[in-house]
């Protein structure tokens, strides 16, 4: 009944508005209008038609929520990740079903928290961070937690390819009794010190910082403030550099850390600016520009662009040239530089020289000066992600001052600070470690690139960091993102090693890989790579 | 139907179509007009009305002399500024000239910062004899130091250990009534960041939290900076004791919803920051079925749970939502190590939540401010090493009750009452008899001459929005016993020079 009624409606006005002499097209639009005006029956279709409309809208957004519940409901009760699998998806293992409820996170939230009745509810952004832990870096993360691989406790155990960290290095054993009484001592330890650091530590790191850039340039260590961990470092920096609704400009494949980092607490965005690897995942001044101005259209405000140096995922440094022109692009856009150096001690390759935005920007004057900021990661560089510290370090000094107020929100403990104050002070100790780091670093990488060339699969040339980007495109089934997860989890799966998909680092091109071998020892790299040719075995067989 | 006259106009082709559009362009220009006219003033003395717009003036400043100048975004602004509550005047006040009884007799003596140095004697005697021993797990294999212990990358939260060394901890310093189940615990690095991530879960952007006033001033920076979740204080009294009744929280709350603010919960300290009472099992009965009632959370800071000193017996909200009678998931408690085991150097903090979710997004948001590994492992044998801990809280209150009767007795004679307090660092002292004026100016003045003229810095209640003038907080537990009467003599030259 009320479907015909439009129809009827809509001729009788057409009649209508011929009837009436000035007919247009244009009038059409206003016919209800009319109808109501004209007083000749209107005022009844006049509010039929209207009401009509609202009744489809309702009836279509009502269609359209329905979906939404259906998956949603067993969340109270059971993990509220693992919703109902998709049965376009059902041969997909556990994980990909995790997956799965990925692209609805947003509504999903809203709706979890209101099912439960009466129960006071969390705050809508609380809801986003519950939630945004479900890409395949936290999925795999999760499998190497509950079946590490041990040589020769559990051979068949998840070997962790995936984050980032080191264990190359054992220096604490060396005299760990020394270093650490030395700075535990009651009256260091117990009472407040300032949370950005105290001045001798803020020295030492200014050394260590200048040995890892191979004294090319020399930092000023009331520049400097120390956090708990470089995630709080980006975060401090984006909440002092942007305004909420703001945004970075990011070249992407970029750490898979930042969507946390930055967009978490703060509200600032990313605007993801895609490198190819027709241009070795260079980043290009004209595509960044663009993409500059495309978000200018668009209303939102750039305030800077994050780089990273040696880049992750892939491990290049940039080059001088490279510096100067970012530098060159964010003077004319007026915008800040935030240069993320944590692996700046972990450059392996020899032919390769890594240039700091300090040093490029020391030669400039104080504008320019003004807008670079630099992230350094102690924990990385001395293998002891435990230790959580890292550093910011600035020329601009509003930036550092809300800075040092802000560090009390991610404070860096005195133990920890005395125990580093003790360990990286003596020059001779920060020369040897650096080096020795360097060194084997260097082999393993070598090692595991012949391995990995041998089985036909190539990487781009990683010259620092701990992980190489490896190009898996060959043994993907389709060319497209979902391809590339049902690889990663044949990886996690069927070979047991967790690497991170390039879709987590927001490459535009499927079928990268980050592997991070840092905490690789070369007794591993056949075991791992007896796993990468099972995988890519059955990937062959099934093409 | 007279509103839709110019479209009829348009339709019946009558000329109207003229008339249709003329008139509303008529009206927009009149709109026009009218709004340029109500902005016009200004302008003329323009250089003088660019003050009170101080978002603007910090942009413009930064701007200043050369154009090409690249501007901090407009929240870190405020934060950059010199700090203009008291409380952290006071604190920067006092590091540039600080009282020592050898070196520097006449500096600034401390009574701001809610430390403790009462207990060193013990925790150092402990550090020396087990310091080591903590950090250098000893490893299963060969019996050598395992370095991967302390040096891999823990959960963020917390290890399991130390969650279960903490749950065994609280419920002891709480009297024993309440268990702590180390899964709803998340660790954090300190009081501070816990508070914050707290306000972060529970509240959004522009929402509010009630809190009872005179409150710890530091809630200011901690909770407002980077969340933009808002306070609103609910006034206490002396008469009540400084205790928040349920009539005063319904009445901030319909204020608050009549100007169109959510508030999400209620946030208050217990023992109280800064006035040291403690909360009876009935008050916090009430708060909790009040919290129901309108469906908001609860947030209680229960730092200085093990601080407590009086005959009162501490009740923490844990035990309350425990009882059964209330829905617990809006129950969520603060603690750390920084005040009852003296050790705000280690930046330990807890964040005890009987809320899932909250506890979930607890746990990822300490990849910002999670406790490394080293000072965990020291923390696991220090907490489970129950003979000490019962020999260092017996000493610990029993200092804090000696000094708190030093203190309180050297203002008494000098004709200085304080407020009656059970727990806390400080005691919360009324100096209305010395104020020239019974106002906050008269406050401010006399918590500049007492950091000036007696160098004493004392927190004036201002900065705690407290609605009384004339109440500041007096931190006693870092003083000797010989600094006392330094103290009560300064106060008393001030007091005389003020008089005459």
């Amino acid at each position: 009944m009320t479907r015909t009624e439009p129809n009827r409606s809509s001729k009788s006005d057409s009649e209508n508005s011929g009837g009436g002499g000035g007919g247009t097209t244009a009038m059409r639009v206003i016919v209800p209008l009319q109808g109501v005006v004209q007083g000749r029956g209107g005022l009844f279709l006049g509010s039929v038609i209207p009401c009509a409309f609202f009744y489809f809208l309702q009836f279509y957004l009502k269609r359209n929520r329905k979906n939404e519940p259906d998956s949603g409901e067993p969340s109270p009760d059971s993990d509220p990740s693992s919703g109902s699998p998709d049965p376009t998806r059902s041969q997909s293992v556990g994980n990909l079903t995790e997956l799965a409820s990925l692209p609805r996170s947003l509504s999903r939230i809203l709706l979890s928290p209101r099912l439960s009745g009466g129960a006071v509810s969390v705050s809508g952004r609380a809801g986003c961070v519950i939630k945004g832990g479900d890409s395949p870096y936290h999925v795999g993360q999760k499998r190497v937690e509950e079946d590490p691989y041990d040589e020769s406790g559990n051979p068949d155990g998840v070997i962790e390819l995936g984050s980032a960290h080191n264990t190359k290095m054992d220096w604490v054993s060396e005299d760990p009794g020394e270093a650490i009484s030395d700075g535990l001592c009651m009256s260091g330890i117990a009472s407040y010190e300032p949370c950005h650091g105290l001045i001798e530590l803020k020295t030492a790191v200014a050394g260590f910082m200048s040995e890892a850039t191979k004294n090319s340039v020399s930092f000023d260590p009331t520049q400097l403030v120390l956090t708990s961990g470089a995630a709080s470092a980006i975060e401090i920096l984006s909440f002092c550099l942007a305004d909420s609704g703001n945004a970075f400009l990011v070249p992407t494949p970029c750490s898979p850390g930042y969507d946390r980092d930055v967009k978490w607490r703060t509200g600032v965005d990313l605007i993801h600016v895609p490198c190819r690897s027709a241009d070795n995942f260079n980043i290009s001044m004209l595509v960044l520009d663009r993409a500059f101005y495309q978000a200018k259209k668009r209303g939102v405000r750039i305030r800077g662009v994050i780089i990273s140096n040696p880049w992750n995922p892939t491990g290049t440094l940039l080059s001088r040239e490279n510096l100067y022109a970012l530098l060159d692009f964010a003077r004319e856009r007026n915008i800040h530089i935030i240069s993320n150096e944590v692996f700046a001690g972990s450059v392996h390759d020899e032919g390769g020289e890594f240039v700091s935005m300090a040093e490029v920007v020391d030669t400039e004057e104080n504008v320019d000066r003004e807008r670079v900021h630099i992230i350094y990661d102690l924990s990385k560089d001395l293998s002891f992600p435990g230790l959580r510290t890292a550093a910011i370090y600035s020329f601009n000094e509003s930036v550092l001052s809300a800075s040092r107020k802000l560090t009390t929100l991610s404070p860096v403990s005195s133990p920890t600070q005395h125990l580093l104050i003790s360990a990286i002070s003596s020059p001779k100790f920060v020369q040897r470690f650096v080096k020795t780091n360097r060194e084997r670093l260097m082999r393993v990488y070598a090692e595991l690139v012949k391995a990995l060339k041998e089985l036909g699969i190539e990487c781009t040339r990683s010259s620092g960091g701990f992980f190489c980007w490896v190009d898996m495109r060959g043994f993907m089934s389709s060319y497209s993102e979902k391809g590339e997860i049902e690889l990663w989890n044949k990886l996690l799966n069927i070979g047991k090693i967790n690497v991170i998909p390039g879709s987590c680092c927001h490459c535009i091109e499927p079928g990268w890989f980050r592997l991070c071998f840092s905490n690789l020892s070369e007794r591993d790299v056949p075991v791992v790579m007896n796993r990468i040719r099972k995988v890519c075995e059955t990937c062959k067989s099934q093409n | 139907m007279r509103l839709i006259v110019p479209l009829q106009g348009v339709v019946q082709g009558r000329g109207g179509l003229f008339v249709g559009s003329l008139i509303p362009c008529c009206l927009f220009y009149f709109l026009q007009l009218y709004l340029k006219r109500r902005r016009s003033p200004p302008p003329p003395d323009s250089d003088s009305t660019e003050l009170p717009r101080t978002s603007s003036r910090s942009s413009l400043f930064t701007r200043g002399n050369s154009i090409g100048r690249v501007r901090v975004s407009s929240r870190a602004a405020p934060l950059a500024k010199p700090p203009d509550s008291p409380y952290y005047i006071g604190l920067d006040r006092v590091k540039t000239d600080p009282y020592h009884r050898v070196t520097n007799r006449d500096g600034i003596i401390q009574l701001g910062l809610a430390e403790s140095t009462l207990c060193f004697d013990l925790l150092q005697r402990w550090m020396s004899e087990n310091l080591m021993e903590s950090l250098m797990m000893q490893s299963d294999v060969d019996g050598g130091f395992d370095v991967s212990s302390i040096a891999m990358y823990q959960p963020f939260e917390g290890l399991l250990e130390v969650r279960v060394a903490f749950a065994d901890f609280m419920s002891r310093i709480m009297g024993g009534n309440v268990s702590f189940d180390p899964s709803n615990m998340v660790i954090t690095a300190g009081g501070t960041p816990a508070v914050e991530v707290l306000a972060f879960c529970l509240a959004d952007h522009g929402n509010a939290f009630l809190i009872p006033s005179p409150y710890y001033p530091g809630f200011d920076r901690d909770i407002k900076f980077r969340t933009g979740v808002e306070l609103i204080p609910v006034h206490c009294r002396s008469s009540d004791n400084f205790t928040v009744t349920v009539s005063a929280l319904e009445q901030a709350l319909s204020q608050a919803r009549k100007r169109g603010s959510k508030v999400s919960g209620i946030l208050f300290s217990n023992p109280s920051n800064p006035v040291g009472n403690i909360l009876s099992r009935e008050t916090l009965h009430a708060i909790l079925s009040f919290a129901q009632e309108k469906n908001i959370h609860v947030i209680s800071d229960e730092i200085f749970a093990g601080s407590v000193y009086g005959d009162k017996e501490f009740v923490s909200m844990a035990e309350v939502a425990a009882s059964g009678d209330f829905d617990k998931s809006r129950v969520h408690i603060i603690y750390g190590l920084s005040k009852d085991l003296s050790l705000p150097g280690f930046r330990t903090g807890v964040i005890y939540s009987f809320h899932e979710d909250v506890v979930s997004a607890a746990k990822k948001l300490m990849r910002f401010c999670s406790m490394p590994v080293p000072v965990q492992r020291i923390l696991i044998s220090l907490l489970s090493d129950t003979r000490f801990i019962e020999e260092y809280m017996a000493a610990h209150r029993q200092r804090i009750r000696d000094k708190h009767f030093l203190f309180v007795e050297g203002l008494k004679q000098l004709g200085i009452p304080c407020a009656e307090s059970g727990g806390g660092l400080y005691c919360w002292v009324d100096m209305s008899s010395l104020l020239t004026s019974y106002s906050e100016k008269g406050e401010l003045e006399l918590f500049e001459k007492l950091l000036s003229v007696a160098k004493i810095n004392a927190t004036p209640g201002t900065a705690c929005y407290c609605i009384e003038p004339g109440w500041f907080r007096c931190c006693f537990t870092a003083l000797a016993d010989e600094d006392i009467p330094v103290i009560m003599e300064r106060i008393k030259l001030l007091a005389e020079s003020s008089t005459s």
